[in-house]
């Protein structure tokens, strides 16, 4: 397809390259017990797409030869790996700051109840995918009944501190549009989700971080089914940005996919576009001198996270 | 009518300072802190201006205002509720100018 859009290294004047390698983002796979219908990884019960003991061990070896200071573990919703709750425990010992990004819903279900309590004795920041306060909104995006499921995971949660003052378990939320606009300003959506969440339920969180819908996987399919593709790449190519171009995630993420194969974000792995430009491209060959001052992959998806503020695994970025 | 009201045309506003760059910077910066949190919210802000853009029936401010409340997580039950304060506020404005007809009539009228 020829793209009416300009391309994004020419909207950015130039290439964007890595300056370091702060967070090592572990996508363990793509099963997960919801089908999101924003979802770019496309993820579901069915995936087969799992990361192997060995891999995981390679990731290990890795963490342990360079001090990379962040550890953020993405799925599918992580816990239903097999070898999470070792592997969870194996980077927690190296003393990182350690993240797992969690559909929230699936620590209700029994097998994995015990994450619960895992996460809150490992120090673990927990982040939950949590689109809106509006239960229609967030069930439409996520599936009929997620948003009660999602109330009772957070109050567990919860429960056992996180979000609480002074307690120092972290628990995140993680707000995605569910439709074909960009994310507010975060921090008038903080405000929103904080009285709301309190006063509807009793919930308390740290912070809010709003990511915008990338034009790829699943939510690029609900654009293109529903006439919305180009008025969003029009909305997102005018939203450019070239103040979020100084701390876009690739410039400081190292994404490992679960087959090994290195990327330089979640959203590069999905399009199958690995790191390139002589950087090694899988974490058998890992080379930290390389891979940290490396020349990124961009494509148009990238205007995703240079619209507006700006957006990243963090949120807003500007 | 399509050849005046363009949706691409919305992405034209931010030239509007064309010609007159300094008055269209000073329109910019006076927008911004208008529309920006301060006692009201950015939400309550942006309910405002869709009850004005819908009563003032400019597409653009719709096309823009619309988005700007999903984006802030507004319901569409307050979308609707704020169009309908418009409109109400409309039909009172029209019913007020009856004033003068009818003082008109109670003056003319034998």
């Amino acid at each position: 397809m020829i793209s009416i859009f300009p391309s994004f290294e020419e909207k950015a004047a130039g290439p964007l390259e890595a300056e370091g390698i702060e967070i090592f983002q572990i996508n363990l796979g793509y099963r997960c017990n919801l089908e999101c219908r924003h979802c770019h990884v496309e993820a579901g019960p069915n995936r087969p797409e799992l990361m192997s003991r060995p891999v995981m061990a390679m990731c290990l070896e890795v963490l342990q030869r360079y001090p990379i200071p962040t550890i953020d573990i993405t799925g599918g919703t992580p816990e239903m790996h097999p070898d999470f709750p070792w592997f969870l425990k194996e980077c927690a010992a190296l003393g990182r700051r350690l993240l797992v990004r969690t559909n929230g819903v699936v620590l209700l279900e029994e097998e994995y109840a015990d994450f619960l309590d895992l996460y809150a004795r490992q120090r673990v920041e927990v982040v939950v995918s949590f689109p809106h306060v509006d239960p229609k909104m967030t069930n439409r995006q996520r599936g009929e009944g997620v948003y009660s499921r999602l109330i009772e995971a957070l109050l567990m949660l919860n429960k056992r501190g996180y979000g609480q003052t002074g307690s120092g378990l972290i628990l995140n939320l993680v707000h995605n549009p569910s439709g074909a606009y960009l994310p507010g300003l975060q921090n008038s959506l903080e405000n929103h989700y904080r009285q709301a969440l309190r006063e509807k339920h009793g919930i308390v969180f740290n912070q809010l971080f709003c990511i915008t819908n990338m034009p790829i996987g699943r939510y690029l399919t609900y654009l293109q089914q529903t006439d919305n593709y180009e008025e969003y790449m029009t909305a997102l190519v005018n939203a450019f940005n070239p103040a979020t171009l100084e701390s876009v995630m690739c410039k400081s993420t190292l994404s490992v996919g679960w087959d090994g194969k290195l990327y330089d974000c979640d959203f590069n792995q999905m399009l199958g576009m690995t790191v390139n430009h002589g950087a090694p491209e899988h974490i058998e060959m890992f080379d930290l001198n390389r891979l940290a001052t490396r020349r990124v992959v961009t494509g148009n998806h990238c205007y995703g996270c240079t619209a507006g503020a700006g957006s990243s695994c963090r949120g807003e970025i500007a | 009518m399509a050849d005046y009201y363009e949706q691409k045309d919305l992405a034209d506003f931010a030239n509007i300072g064309e010609y007159a760059p300094e008055l269209g910077e000073k329109y910019f910066a006076y927008y911004g802190e208008a529309m920006k949190d301060g006692a009201l919210s950015a939400r309550e802000k942006a309910l405002i201006a869709l009850a004005v853009a819908t009563t003032q029936k400019c597409p653009y401010c719709i096309d823009a205002y619309t988005n700007q409340c999903l984006s802030l997580g507004v319901s569409q039950e307050e979308m609707m509720e704020a169009v309908h304060v418009g409109s109400a506020m409309v039909a009172g404005i029209v019913l007020a100018h009856a004033t003068q007809m009818r003082k008109i009539i109670k003056k003319k009228e034998m």
